[in-house]
């Protein structure tokens, strides 16, 4: 896409008012231009949003009856969905530690796919959140002020803020650079930079606060554990940079851009460490609950090796684990792109189960009055999961397709620097 | 050449557009069909404790005729506010309780649960003699009672004083009444159900559906913050049948009990029935190492 430099020296002054939304515009118009393989992707995802549309219309109306969620597991796939969203998002941010932090140059040109990243899978854990709510229409309860928000003592209180935070952090840096380059001028390091080191340690706590959702409740012993915290903090760096990873691969095949491989080597060195990091803290809590025993090891041993024929989780878990060590030794042998794509696919689906069916489910099992109720979602559940995923790819596709000049204007400019 | 495609191609987009957009407002058509039956009284009604005493009058006699007209029965609703130097306090004898689960049914019929799931704020746990371990438990017993080798334990809200569900409610649609009793405003709850994973109890319940009840069935005496019939979506609980015991009576689930195991009364007062339980009898509560600090004894005789 190409956008019309419109500014000149008296325009600069035109209140930014009116020229914002018409950059917004441009956006919104810009996202139905493309090939024919832009067209069947974005028609196939948009395809799968309806008919996840469809089936939260129908639950919407019938009840959450439809769902195989009870009183006894109450929060089943959304949840876990948005978990493992918050997780991405905030491992999204991995693009800029390198960059800003140790001052990665080659990484700096490509921090705006993270942000992006960012953004998507912010939007993807906010319509989880709605998804799962027995009362869509009572949302603006939750606004402070005009709402009842029960802050601070609410650990959802807080999720609501830091979550929200980010998202605006990442769309003011995003929109930023993207509306300068639309302006054809130069991006002010003092308007954005300050809030790429915000996003940083926002980043850190939209997945503690997640974390301390769970682990902040004494009667689920199985959540109820300090390591909560820093477990999810070591999945984010597995499942942001694996995600990454291939999208950068795919930006450089279908949008045709320069990226060298060193920013892949640089997210391939931190999942050396995060997958392995990842597993231990896993055994380490294994460990923990079954060696000790009793109530503390409940719903472990159910997730591992089921309960007196209830097996639902076992075959997840077990697959999880398959998938994280099988990254594990991927990663850290001598194998070459396709190796490590291959590595990242594993590792980002290991996750997505060890956050889910490994984390958010076995809470609930046994219940507090210490019943086995097994969990297995519908296809309603299924078709809805889909809709929200679908949703945040497409929303991810126009952000890189609407970031594309950036990225190319900034690595043309660093390889004319270089020569 | 170049025209017709440009053309064509336009076409398509039109074609593409509309069809997209046709099939959106398929899918959503049923979100239409859920919208129909809210009212705007009903999605701009404030929080239960910021309500004025008209506005809450309206309120009542809204969700009246909204029973008249989806249940088909004529209800009153009322607003019964706690009594003054009242704290109230409930115990169960463990040794007499013979699991005959009629407290649970009780409770199905006084708080107008819905007849399908049989839902009821009461659970009966069928335990092992020699054991306190909840997972030896079993709540879908089925046989006659009371067996040999196994005790009964009824389990409901235990109206913490400090309530992990108050805690994390993100809207502060749940609090601890003066009385103690823990209450939901079903009319601000919006359903996230994170009570229910906070509770260590399993004393919350959710409407999975618009519960259902034949109009000859529903109890008509009902109150704003317990018994009248909830809504689709959100959350219930025991209430220590406030609708009642405010008013003097005792709750649903003692007077069905036919071994006398359920004890209720003011804990303020030094010469009720539950006072003297409290001082003379071996009394614990479930799961104190979480510190909830509940208002629900379980003791034994012997």
């Amino acid at each position: 896409m190409t956008f019309t430099t419109r500014t000149t020296g008296t325009t600069r002054q035109k209140n930014h008012a009116l020229l914002y939304p018409r950059f917004l515009w441009q956006l919104f118009l810009n996202s139905f231009r493309g090939g024919p393989a832009f067209y069947l992707w974005m028609t196939c995802l948009t395809a799968i949003a309806v008919v996840g549309l469809g089936a939260y219309a129908h639950q919407v109306n019938e009840g959450m009856r439809i769902t195989a969620l009870t009183d006894h597991v109450s929060w089943g796939l959304y949840i876990a969905n948005f978990t493992f969203g918050v997780g991405l998002a905030a491992g999204a941010v991995m693009m800029v530690i390198p960059a800003y932090l140790y001052d990665d140059h080659e990484m700096h040109d490509l921090t705006i796919i993270g942000e992006i990243l960012a953004i998507a899978a912010i939007a993807l854990c906010l319509c989880f959140v709605i998804v799962d709510m027995g009362r869509p229409d009572r949302l603006w309860h939750m606004l402070p002020f005009i709402g009842r928000f029960n802050w601070p003592i609410s650990m959802l209180t807080w999720d609501v803020i830091v979550l929200n935070g980010y998202l605006l952090i990442n769309l003011h840096v995003t929109g930023y650079l993207l509306y300068m380059r639309y302006l054809g001028r130069k991006p002010n390091p003092k308007v954005y930079v300050p809030f790429v080191f915000l996003s940083i340690g926002w980043a850190i706590s939209i997945h503690t606060v997640t974390a301390f959702l769970y682990q902040g409740l004494g009667g689920r012993p199985f959540w109820n554990s300090a390591l909560l915290a820093p477990r999810f903090i070591g999945s984010a760096f597995i499942t942001g940079p694996a995600f990454v990873i291939v999208l950068l691969q795919v930006i450089r095949r279908v949008l045709g851009l320069q990226i060298n491989d060193r920013p892949i080597g640089t997210l391939r060195s931190i999942l050396r460490i995060t997958i392995p990091v990842n597993l231990f803290m896993f055994c380490s809590e294994l460990f923990t609950a079954l060696y000790t025993g009793g109530h503390h090891s409940a719903a472990l041993s159910y997730l591992m090796f089921g309960h007196e024929g209830k097996t639902a989780l076992v075959p997840w878990i077990w697959t999880a684990l398959a998938f994280n060590a099988s990254s594990a030794l991927l990663v850290h042998s001598k194998v070459g792109l396709r190796g490590l794509n291959a590595a990242c696919v594993l590792a980002f689906v290991g996750v997505w189960i060890e956050k889910g069916m490994g984390l958010i489910i076995p809470g609930f099992i046994p219940s507090t009055l210490g019943e086995f109720v097994e969990y297995i979602p519908t296809l309603t559940e299924w078709r809805i999961t889909a809709g929200v995923w679908a949703l945040c790819l497409l929303l991810l596709t126009l952000g890189i397709k609407a970031a594309r000049p950036v990225l190319e204007g900034e690595l043309a400019a660093r390889r004319a620097e270089h020569s | 050449m170049a025209e017709t495609t440009s053309t064509r191609r336009r076409a398509l987009k039109v074609i593409g557009a509309t069809l997209g957009a046709s099939a959106f407002a398929a899918a959503a058509a049923p979100i239409k069909h859920w919208a129909e039956n809210l009212s705007l009284g009903e999605v701009l009604q404030k929080h239960y404790q910021e309500l004025t005493p008209e506005q809450l009058k309206d309120v009542l006699s809204r969700l009246e005729r909204e029973t008249l007209r989806k249940y088909g029965a004529e209800v009153t609703i009322e607003d019964i506010r706690p009594e003054p130097n009242t704290s109230f306090g409930y115990a169960l004898n463990l040794s007499i309780c013979i699991g005959c689960r009629r407290c649970a049914e009780a409770c199905h019929k006084e708080n107008n649960h819905d007849r399908a799931t049989n839902n009821s704020y009461i659970r009966v746990l069928e335990m092992q003699k020699g054991s306190l371990d909840l997972e030896k438990g079993n709540a879908h017993y089925d046989h006659p009672v009371p067996a040999p080798d196994k005790f009964y334990m009824p389990v409901q809200c235990h109206q913490c004083d400090n309530a992990p569900c108050i805690k994390v409610c993100p809207v502060q649609a749940t609090w601890k009444e003066p009385d103690g009793i823990v209450v939901v405003d079903y009319n601000w709850c919006i359903g996230c159900r994170y009570c229910e994973a906070a509770c260590p109890y399993h004393a919350r319940r959710f409407n999975w559906k618009a519960p259902e009840i034949p109009a000859e069935e529903i109890n008509p005496h009902q109150s704003y913050l317990s018994n009248r019939i909830r809504p689709q979506g959100v959350m219930e609980k025991c209430t220590f049948c406030l609708h009642r015991t405010r008013r003097g009576q005792l709750p649903a689930c003692l007077e069905a009990c036919p071994t006398g195991a359920r004890v209720f009364g003011n804990l303020l007062d030094p010469n009720s029935e539950i006072r003297w339980v409290l001082e003379n009898k071996r009394v614990f509560v479930l799961k104190e190492e979480l510190g909830t600090k509940p208002r629900f004894f379980y003791f034994f005789d012997e």
